[in-house]
């Protein structure tokens, strides 16, 4: 299996892995088929009238794909609103790692359906849903 | 990595080094002896006699006739030869016919099975194989019908590495047959060559599957065993080579080269009970160092050289890779890697659960690995583990 030098770096050292203890909403995602499992935490605060995701962490258990998968995804919805990261698709996630086995690419897409799910149990907890979460 | 060579070959299950006294004896075959065996002439005849010395050391090592021994271009060849070459001669006699063999066979003999069935060709009986990964004697005299064929038993897993009791399998088998030449028994000894005794009259068996590749030989080279050669017909058709079962000219240097390895196989298995006590100490050292891991298979029926060994809360493949950085190479039978999304199928017959089969790593030693390595592998793991668990947020 092809890890690109980009995947590698960020499946070895993953710069936001762990949990957000009080949560604001919680994505917990699992590919039935693979057995993958990701969890997306985030914090959601006040900037301008509009919200924003201030802190964002992930725990997968998945291979080395899905681990970096998550943390880009984590790393591209951080400080973005909510209606931004809503709109961050696992294409965005797969050309920012770059060389991404098509055989892998579930694992990005995967990634968005957590980051999607936390949003909406943001949207739930807080305010009326606007959306369902669609899976890719 | 495909930078970084790795230095710890874990990975003996997959393939092994070729040694190189089989090197040796393999060059002179690719240039200056360079003949064709069916040739008249010397060069020829040269190349002929280099292909009937090997398999002299083949008959010698399973006990049996030299013209019992067939050379194939792959493992993949002979299973699919036994199955399908069996099929058609039996299929003349007018009857559907049954194959028994088991879910954890390797796809070389799963799907030529699996084909036959759904073109509606034979009629096919899956043995389950339990928790320990060992197919049950009764249930294989259950299975046999009047119109079974071929019962085709692996010698031993390429994954667990879990024995199968052949010689008890070939007496339900002969008890059921007496002078009839039906069912007929094959077993795909691939795995076990370097550790069990392959002496085809002590199993029992009519067909045997042998590959290079993993008896320290080349690749690109297998062996089938067929004790009637009347009772299968050829798969491929051509020329007049191994009796035109397996047309096509014989790849010597291949040949010599296996030929060879299976004539050293005797030395090395002086080795197998210190080898068996360093597979030991891995085993021991994973479960006793690293919380919530498990050996997947039968501890007692199992390879030497084998330890598959599943570790809660990390997948497999993730695990393979920081190994990797680390210079140590094994194998995983987790979903992510094996292209198809789908967890290995010997894994998932065991009946222990997704995530096991999805956390499984296989390690597989060889004559050549040193206590050593193992040392540096018990050494490295557990913060490995640590850390994909602490990624994965699994509390032990």
């Amino acid at each position: 299996m092809y890890y690109s030098k980009t995947i590698l770096k960020r499946f070895l050292s993953p710069k936001f892995m762990g949990k957000i203890t009080k949560p604001d909403g919680v994505g917990n995602t699992q590919n039935l088929k693979c057995g993958d499992v990701m969890k997306i935490y985030l914090k959601v605060s006040k900037k301008q009238g509009k919200e924003v995701i201030s802190e964002i962490k992930f725990e997968t258990m998945g291979c080395g794909h899905a681990i970096a998968s998550t943390d880009m995804i984590c790393e591209l919805a951080l400080g973005k609103t909510l209606e931004q990261a809503k709109k961050i698709k696992f294409s965005d996630v797969a050309l920012k790692l770059g060389q991404m086995p098509p055989q892998k690419l579930h694992c990005s897409s995967l990634a968005q359906y957590a980051l999607q799910q936390a949003i909406f149990d943001y949207e739930k907890k807080h305010l009326k849903p606007k959306a369902t979460p669609k899976k890719n | 990595m495909q930078e970084k060579q790795a230095t710890i070959y874990l990975d003996n299950a997959s393939t092994t080094s070729l040694d190189s006294k089989v090197l040796e004896a393999m060059l002179p075959y690719f240039k200056e002896q360079f003949g064709n065996a069916s040739s008249i002439h010397a060069l020829g005849q040269t190349a002929r006699v280099a292909v009937e010395k090997a398999r002299e050391q083949v008959a010698l090592f399973l006990n049996c006739k030299e013209s019992e021994v067939y050379f194939t271009p792959s493992a993949t060849f002979s299973d699919n030869l036994a199955i399908l070459g069996v099929v058609r001669v039996a299929q003349k006699k007018g009857i559907k016919p049954h194959i028994i063999t088991n879910v954890i066979e390797h796809p070389a003999v799963l799907e030529p099975i699996k084909h036959l069935e759904k073109t509606g060709q034979i009629e096919a009986t899956f043995l389950p194989v339990y928790q320990e990964g060992i197919v049950k004697v009764e249930d294989v005299e259950r299975a046999i019908k009047s119109n079974t064929c071929l019962v085709s038993i692996m010698q031993a897993n390429n994954e667990i590495g879990t024995i199968q009791p052949i010689d008890e399998i070939a007496q339900v088998i002969g008890n059921f047959r007496g002078p009839k030449k039906y069912p007929l028994f094959h077993t795909d000894a691939v795995q076990a060559a370097n550790y069990l005794d392959l002496n085809v009259e002590k199993l029992g068996v009519d067909l045997l599957t042998l590959s290079g590749h993993k008896i320290y030989g080349p690749k690109g080279i297998g062996v089938l065993y067929v004790k009637q050669s009347t009772l299968l017909e050829p798969i491929v058709f051509g020329g007049h080579q191994e009796a035109g079962l397996i047309p096509g000219t014989e790849n010597v240097a291949n040949i010599v080269g296996l030929g060879k390895a299976i004539e050293l196989v005797k030395s090395s298995k002086l080795k197998v009970q210190s080898l068996r006590k360093l597979r030991d100490k891995l085993i021991d050292g994973i479960l006793k160092e690293i919380p919530q891991t498990f050996l997947n298979g039968s501890r007692e029926q199992r390879l030497a050289n084998n330890a598959n060994i599943s570790f809660k809360g990390v997948e497999g493949e993730a695990l393979l890779i920081l190994l990797d950085q680390a210079g140590i190479a094994v194998s995983t039978g987790s979903a992510c890697s094996s292209g198809s999304l789908e967890a290995s199928h010997v894994l998932m017959a065991l009946d222990c659960g997704k995530e096991r089969a999805h956390s499984a790593v296989r390690f597989s030693l060889s004559k050549n690995t040193i206590e050593k390595e193992i040392d540096y592998v018990l050494n490295v793991l557990p913060k490995m583990v640590e850390h994909l668990r602490k990624i994965s947020g699994f509390k032990v």
